[in-house]
């Protein structure tokens, strides 16, 4: 009888209720250990003097943050942070979206397309960003080769003047030019998949019954497919933001901060400060000032979801 | 007349796609001319950097192989993504499931609060965190990545897989359970073989995502020996400020083909899960 092989199964492995908390609970102790404490802890950090050579916790209240706010690179760094993110994040939307109507079409060698573009996502991103920091080299920049092939470098009289180079990485306004091109590099695959999916769920017969309605291609853009697929786009907005607004790599990569600091970032600053420095305290409470822009895209990308999941 | 409307949609479609592709690749490209170049052509400022105007050299790929501690590298990342593969499934699979077919009340906020912690990022937790792997003498070792990289790969591979395992009907375990299967075993036998899509998918990120990990690996590892690909290539390769371009760039592209081959195979699950994921 089926109940009996039930029961004779027994216990546990039926309790639906036990179950539910026996197999979540090993993911909520690891991220409580290795995410919330750690967290409390940079906020605890924050107020303290604490340094690598005499980590111990003595809090000092709010001097780290008081110091921080008056250091005019953290407050270049604070800058920055923002202005990379919300650049190139409104770049890495509207390439994303050509990008990926573009690919919406069928055609011979997609794959190796598809292979191509996605690349600077698939790619480990400290070792993509090697691959710019020679196309941005002070003497040997190809791109610098082009424009000089052009006539428009390295001549009297040339549009971007007679010098042979143009220092990328070492003209403040160009370096910032180049973190952002490489974030907008690095987040357009990511941004076009999303785009991608968001696209495929419209559903086709609705296209198509606009099409015989007469309705011309941008009118189907802009009345059917971008009011579709605005959550999705948010969506993508929203995550290429926290993947910039918090990464290191590409600015500890290609300039370290530098020149003088011009391209230093929230997250460049507090490894210098807080582990090249040895100043933990310091570099927690830096680390800190991301919080409540994280805390606000989270909330954003919920009600996001929240609202296409009632959809 | 329709004929050449469909030439130009044609023709300008590929002049779109190649434009991005160029922008996309070209790093890649220029890694793939400057493994092979000679130094002398590499650093003639007039020669054609897009060419070989001498013949091509295997001198870079010689150096970097045997020189540098390129392919420990390899072997540690390999390590190191394993491990974290091993813990992260052994992890998010059961939290996915329970999230997924018994999240009410309680199980709804945790559901979230996971979510969330992905928000969190190793800028904020790595100093903390360098505290944690001193305090158990992990310094210098790959077992602090090991116990620190499932930070980023729990929270993101439970929530990819609760939307894998939400596509999946109940009727299936209930059917399985009146046939004489216990709870746990109509998981084990009926669902988890139907989520083996999503399970490979964050088997493939779980390793992806251990191999691009930078921050960690740069303020824990600075033994040549122990580091990562993703460290050793751009802090060991430039010495001082002398780069050594060739078998820099030869590192760099070595180590990214390979598992931008992979990962772009498992594009597909990867756009099916996020966006299940993340959008429904």
């Amino acid at each position: 009888m089926i109940g009996d092989t039930r029961i004779g199964g027994a216990g546990i492995r039926d309790r639906a209720d036990i179950l539910a908390r026996l197999m979540i609970m090993p993911a909520i102790v690891y991220i409580a250990a290795m995410i919330g404490f750690p967290f409390v802890l940079a906020i605890l950090y924050s107020l303290s003097d604490a340094t690598t050579g005499d980590p111990a916790l003595h809090v000092v209240g709010l001097i780290n943050f008081r110091e921080i706010l008056a250091d005019p690179v953290f407050r270049t760094s604070l800058k920055n942070t923002f202005v990379f993110a919300l650049v190139s994040q409104s770049l890495v939307i509207i390439l994303s979206r050509i990008l990926a109507t573009a690919l919406m079409a069928e055609f011979r060698g997609k794959w190796i397309a598809r292979f191509l573009i996605m690349l600077p996502w698939t790619a480990p991103i400290s070792l993509g960003t090697i691959g710019w920091l020679w196309m941005f080299d002070s003497i040997f920049s190809p791109i610098d080769w082009i424009l000089r092939w052009f006539g428009l470098l390295g001549v009297p009289g040339a549009l971007l003047g007679p010098m042979q180079n143009l220092y990328w990485l070492g003209e403040p306004l160009l370096a910032m030019a180049s973190v952002v091109t490489v974030h907008v590099w690095r987040l357009l695959p990511l941004a076009t998949v999303i785009q991608l999916a968001g696209l495929s769920s419209i559903p086709k017969d609705l296209l198509e019954a606009a099409e015989v309605d007469g309705a011309r291609a941008w009118r189907r853009t802009f009345e059917i497919t971008i009011p579709l697929t605005l959550p999705i786009i948010s969506i993508a907005f929203l995550f290429g933001l926290v993947f910039t607004f918090t990464d290191m790599t590409v600015v500890y990569v290609l300039t370290r901060g530098g020149p003088i600091h011009m391209t230093q970032v929230l997250s460049t600053w507090t490894f210098f400060k807080g582990i090249e420095g040895g100043d933990l305290a310091q570099g927690a409470a830096i680390s800190l000032f991301m919080f409540p822009v994280l805390a606000g895209i989270a909330a954003l990308v919920l009600r996001m979801a929240r609202r296409t999941e009632v959809v | 007349m329709t004929g050449t409307r469909a030439f130009l949609r044609k023709g300008r479609l590929y002049m779109i796609l190649s434009i991005f592709a160029l922008f996309s690749a070209f790093p890649f490209y220029w890694m793939v001319i400057a493994t092979f170049k000679r130094d002398h052509d590499l650093f003639s400022p007039t020669n054609n950097p897009f060419l070989f105007n001498e013949p091509p050299t295997l001198d870079h790929l010689r150096l970097l192989l045997t020189e540098t501690h390129f392919l420990t590298y390899l072997l540690n990342t390999f390590l190191v993504g394993m491990a974290v593969v091993a813990i992260t499934l052994a992890v998010a699979v059961p939290a996915a499931y329970s999230l997924a077919r018994w999240a009410r009340g309680w199980g709804e906020m945790f559901g979230i609060g996971i979510f969330l912690t992905y928000l969190v990022p190793p800028t904020i937790l790595f100093i903390p965190l360098s505290r944690f792997a001193s305090a158990l003498g992990l310094q210098e070792s790959l077992w602090s990545l090991i116990l620190i990289y499932p930070t980023f790969t729990i929270p993101f591979c439970t929530w990819l897989l609760m939307g894998f395992f939400k596509t999946i009907p109940l009727d299936i375990e209930e059917q399985a359970m009146i046939d004489g299967l216990s709870r746990l075993g109509a998981m084990v036998k009926v669902v988890l073989p139907l989520a083996i899509s999503g399970i490979l998918t964050i088997v493939v990120f779980a390793f992806t995502l251990s191999m691009h990990e930078f921050i960690y690996a740069l303020t824990f590892i600075s033994v040549s020996a122990k580091k990562t690909v993703s460290i050793g290539v751009p802090t060991e390769l430039v010495r001082g400020d002398v780069f050594q371009w060739g078998p820099l760039m030869a590192g760099a592209l070595l180590a990214s083909i390979p598992v931008a081959v992979v990962y772009t195979f498992f594009l597909d699950r990867f756009i099916a899960g996020f966006t299940m994921g993340a959008v429904k």
